[in-house]
């Protein structure tokens, strides 16, 4: 069991790594999937089988489809202009100094706190239905209307507008 | 049963989301930062799984089912944006857009 947490958390690393530094969108949209698919074979072994299956129809099924959708739709391919400069190696330098010290000063938190080891019984999918829609109610009613301000947004966001200005006035 | 210690399951997705705030910090393409995004959004949503399975509780599920809702409506609205962004400036440089500056 161990032994696949360990494998699927490698392969996780190692393909967030090559989705963030990749030049081609779509490849890296693709490494972020299979990310997103070995966080999931974590989330199956930590007992929570119905979080994984949402991870993969949800994140890797629908979110990242989307991704890819707009990607194709702009006709993104390698990167052109001014994103060269920002790519040579010397701009990696300060942010991966700066997110080491926050690495070493999580890893030095973690040794520093105690946690108890964990009870033996597993949750069950119906006890989170149960309490998302008991003890959770009011933040499933607020997550609605967040989702369907997100379609009015979206819809608003997404129209092509008309032009209004007459074809004279147009500059050049 | 898994048997790995906790703080090493922490550790991962600390790593996780570090990676996604590199990825934001470095990158000028904003497909690619949008990406970073959603990395930092999953080790979020792994760290409640984690401690919901320590602690034997079904709130951390519940809370990730939020940050799933969260997310979702978030890449829709950015998506939407970059669409806008494209068609009025022809890149996805987010430096190209300036025009508040002068």
């Amino acid at each position: 069991m161990n032994l696949f947490f360990y494998i699927a958390a490698v392969v996780a690393l190692i393909s967030t790594i090559m989705a963030i530094s990749g030049r081609n969108a779509i490849h890296s949209l693709l490494y972020l999937i299979l990310s997103l698919l070995a966080v999931s074979v974590i989330f199956y072994l930590l007992d929570a089988p119905f979080i994984a299956a949402l991870e993969v129809i949800i994140y890797a099924g629908a979110i990242m489809v989307l991704f890819i959708f707009v990607t194709m739709m702009l006709n993104i391919g390698v990167e052109k202009r001014t994103e060269k400069k920002w790519l040579n190696p010397r701009m990696w330098i300060i942010p991966s100094v700066l997110t080491a010290i926050l690495l070493i000063d999580f890893i030095l938190a973690l040794k520093i706190i105690h946690v108890s080891p964990p009870d033996n019984n597993v949750i069950l999918p119906k006890q989170v239905g149960i309490s998302l829609f008991s003890t959770y109610l009011l933040a499933v009613e607020i997550a609605a209307i967040l989702l369907m301000a997100g379609v009015i947004g979206a819809y608003h966001l997404g129209s092509q507008k008309k032009k209004v200005t007459h074809r004279f006035l147009e500059k050049k | 049963m898994l048997t790995v210690p906790i703080e090493i399951q922490i550790l991962f997705a600390g790593i996780l989301f570090l990676i996604g705030l590199v990825g934001l910090l470095v990158r000028r393409n904003m497909i690619f930062m949008l990406m970073s995004i959603e990395i930092m959004f999953n080790s979020a949503g792994l760290v409640f799984i984690i401690a919901g399975n320590h602690l034997k509780q079904p709130d951390g599920q519940v809370m990730f089912i939020f940050i799933l809702a969260v997310t979702a409506v978030e890449v829709a609205i950015a998506l939407a944006l970059i669409l806008q962004v494209y068609h009025h400036y022809k890149t996805l440089d987010s430096d190209a857009i300036n025009k508040l500056k002068d």
